[in-house]
């Protein structure tokens, strides 16, 4: 069977501390001038977590609105095409929107409901969290500011147009690599500007504490759902969890929940994009070094002078040079293996899924689906492997085409 | 004692206040910095603060956003940006210089190193955007070693107690960033800044710089009435970006901007003396 690293945590997981690190991960590294908002988001949402009646209402959004608890499915003729262990997969995709992406949007925007904020600002790369953002500001009645780099803006026209239907401004980025970390440097720079009336969702597991914290907790869900389906269908734990990692926020809602059990092993596949060797890839933690970037200290792509680097990835929600710092943590500290996969691999996945099982996966969560297929292969029939396929691929059907050279 | 705090006990007995210019090292490329530094002190600035290039300048407006891509467009590195400095030092011994920029470069260089390199090229302080005091230990234990100057922001959303702390963890001066907003903006509250630095003095002695928005003689003369000490950077980055094809254009227009805000606030702390 496969290698299963057994994990090192010997008392329950508490992480990150009061100040948000996970181990030297994380913390706050912004502007003096949001100290005072992020201090203030901290401890309403640690109220509102704590409240019942908030937790009510985000419990009835998830099942009503996003659509929760989503499908685990067992993938039977592609396990038994594999000849490994048994797959099933975290049907994220099924979530209203098409990802895992708005189980956070709909808790933030709770959040900024209950904080009185009327505005909220997001940053998107591939256009999946602005969207999820300007569905939930719709949702809401909130005014959406959607930041996009003007890179991303031409590759992915029908989200923008999809976050203009639902109300949200568009604005373009034109600075730096005009890409996701672009986008996120204008939404802190919105903020700062704005930061009375307005309420910065990210979409990802990173960002100054609470961010990676709170997106965690929101993204959780996922994990706990597993967990009590895997408990109800098979009796026992998974041994394994694969999860796509970008920022990373789809592999800790599953990993979090699992984090205690030591015998279930965590694989986050980042983005290897024409291969590691050819540093045109977006995997900081399998080839990046620490720093610090967008709030907190965590693996990063930059060169030798301490400058961030252009990343390159088939799938524009992997494009980002950071991760989040917790999983920085789980990577030193052994608990979680992080591996990547290339844009190649990804695209075989990508057609496997389709046309095994009748399920098309987006370009991110194909890059968990390659890799689990090789882990899959070592591993004996009676093991469990659960997959996050965070979200569904209609999105990514043009740029598939694009590569394969077809007209659609 | 530090270049910094020497250079504000000398104005203060002469009665007038600091004028400390901004400049993004390298830009638009690293033959206009060190000439532009000495420029600037002919025409009157007290302490420059050189801007290290950084890929992702989350607290700056445009203005400086663009000059950092100019920079980095010849990778201009912050070991290039140390080198400077130990440039500039051989003509004038006495200017303070802090730089001003982003942690990850010095994450990368490494705190120790970082600090023994600046104070040995005749770097008198530092000023990093995105640390706060909270994860500033580090890079105070060998700050503190080497007498580093470190220089925090105060903000107008900085608590009271916070105030405190950053104040304490400061060195050289406290800079107050006198808008919510980036570089350059454009909406500064001139009641407002005085209120600040008021509760500021409250929690300190060291001296009080005020950054953000300053971007004419008039503006400069304002703030000096209140502040000691009065920063601009988009306002001369603009010129120099005007004039970046020719350096000799754009140290004549830096020098006239400079040299305009140096007499309005002298006029202004002659008036008070009197």
């Amino acid at each position: 069977m496969a290698e299963v690293k057994k994990s090192p945590v010997d008392k329950a997981y508490n992480l990150p501390d009061e100040r948000g690190h996970f181990g030297p991960y994380g913390g706050r590294f912004v502007s003096e001038t949001l100290m005072a908002p992020i201090d203030e988001l901290t401890q309403a949402f640690a109220e509102a977590m704590a409240d019942p009646a908030f937790i009510a209402e985000l419990d009835s959004e998830l099942q009503h609105y996003v659509g929760r608890p989503s499908p685990l499915y067992f993938a039977q003729r592609w396990s038994e095409q594999i000849g490994g262990a048994k797959i099933y997969l975290k049907r994220e995709d099924l979530n209203h929107t098409g990802a895992h992406k708005v189980n956070n949007t709909v808790g933030q925007a709770l959040l900024a409901k209950r904080m009185g904020k009327k505005r909220v600002i997001a940053e998107t790369g591939a256009g999946q969290h602005g969207v999820a953002s300007a569905t939930v500001a719709a949702r809401f009645g909130m005014d959406c500011v959607v930041y996009m780099g003007e890179e991303d803006i031409q590759r992915q026209a029908i989200n923008v147009f999809r976050m203009k239907l639902l109300g949200a401004e568009v604005v373009p980025v034109t600075a730096g690599s005009k890409t996701l970390k672009d986008a996120l440097n204008e939404a802190l720079r919105d903020w700062v500007t704005n930061v009375d009336d307005t309420f910065y969702i990210i979409g990802t597991v990173a960002g100054p504490h609470p961010y990676p914290a709170m997106v965690r907790d929101f993204q959780a869900i996922i994990g706990r759902e597993a967990k009590a389906q895997i408990m109800e269908q098979e009796g026992r734990l998974p041994d394994a969890l694969v999860a796509c990692v970008g920022g990373g926020s789809n592999a800790i809602g599953l990993f979090y929940p699992f984090i205690d059990d030591a015998d279930v092993a965590m694989y986050g596949v980042e983005a290897a994009g024409n291969g590691l060797e050819t540093g045109e890839h977006a995997a900081p933690l399998c080839a990046g070094h620490p720093g610090v970037l967008h709030g907190n200290r965590t693996y990063l792509m930059e060169d030798k002078d301490g400058q961030i680097v252009p990343t390159h990835s088939i799938s524009a929600g992997l494009d980002y040079p950071g991760v989040g710092p917790e999983h920085a943590w789980l990577k030193d500290s052994g608990r979680a293996n992080y591996v990547a996969v290339t844009d190649d691999e990804a695209m075989q996945a990508f057609h496997t899924l389709t046309r095994i099982e009748g399920i098309i996966p987006a370009l991110e969560s194909s890059h968990a689906l390659a890799y689990a297929e090789k882990l899959a292969a070592q591993m004996s029939p009676d093991q469990i492997l659960i997959i996050n396929l965070s979200g569904r691929g209609d999105k990514d059907i043009h740029t598939v085409a694009q590569i394969e050279g077809i007209e659609v | 004692m530090s270049r910094i705090a020497q250079r504000f006990e000398q104005l203060m007995q002469s009665g007038r206040k600091a004028l400390i210019p901004y400049l993004t090292a390298g830009d638009p490329d690293a033959s206009f910095s060190v000439p532009l530094m000495h420029a600037m002190v002919e025409a009157g600035a007290d302490i420059l603060e050189l801007g290290v290039p950084f890929s992702d300048p989350m607290a700056e407006g445009p203005v400086i956003q663009r000059a950092m891509e100019r920079a980095l467009e010849h990778h201009i590195s912050l070991d290039e940006v140390i080198e400077m400095v130990r440039t500039f030092r051989e003509h004038d011994a006495t200017t303070p210089v802090l730089l001003m920029g982003y942690l990850n470069p010095i994450e990368v260089m490494g705190y120790e190193k970082f600090v023994n390199h600046a104070i040995d090229a005749g770097v008198d302080g530092v000023l990093l955007v995105d640390l706060p005091p909270e994860e500033a230990d580090l890079l105070k234990k060998h700050a503190t070693d080497r007498h580093l100057d470190t220089v925090f922001l105060v903000s107008p959303t900085t608590t009271d107690e916070r105030i405190a702390a950053i104040a304490d963890a400061s060195g050289g001066f406290v800079y107050y960033v006198s808008l919510k907003g980036v570089t350059g903006a454009g909406n500064l509250d001139i009641e407002q800044v005085i209120d600040r630095v008021n509760q500021i003095k409250r929690h300190s002695d060291l001296p009080v710089g005020v950054g953000f928005g300053i971007k004419d003689a008039e503006s400069a003369g304002r703030i000096s009435a209140v502040a000691d000490a009065v920063v601009v950077g988009s306002a001369l980055v603009k010129l120099i970006e005007a004039n970046q094809n020719s350096q000799a254009d754009a140290i004549m227009a830096v020098k006239s901007l400079i040299s305009s805000m140096r007499k309005e606030m002298d006029t202004i702390s002659a008036s008070s003396a009197a």
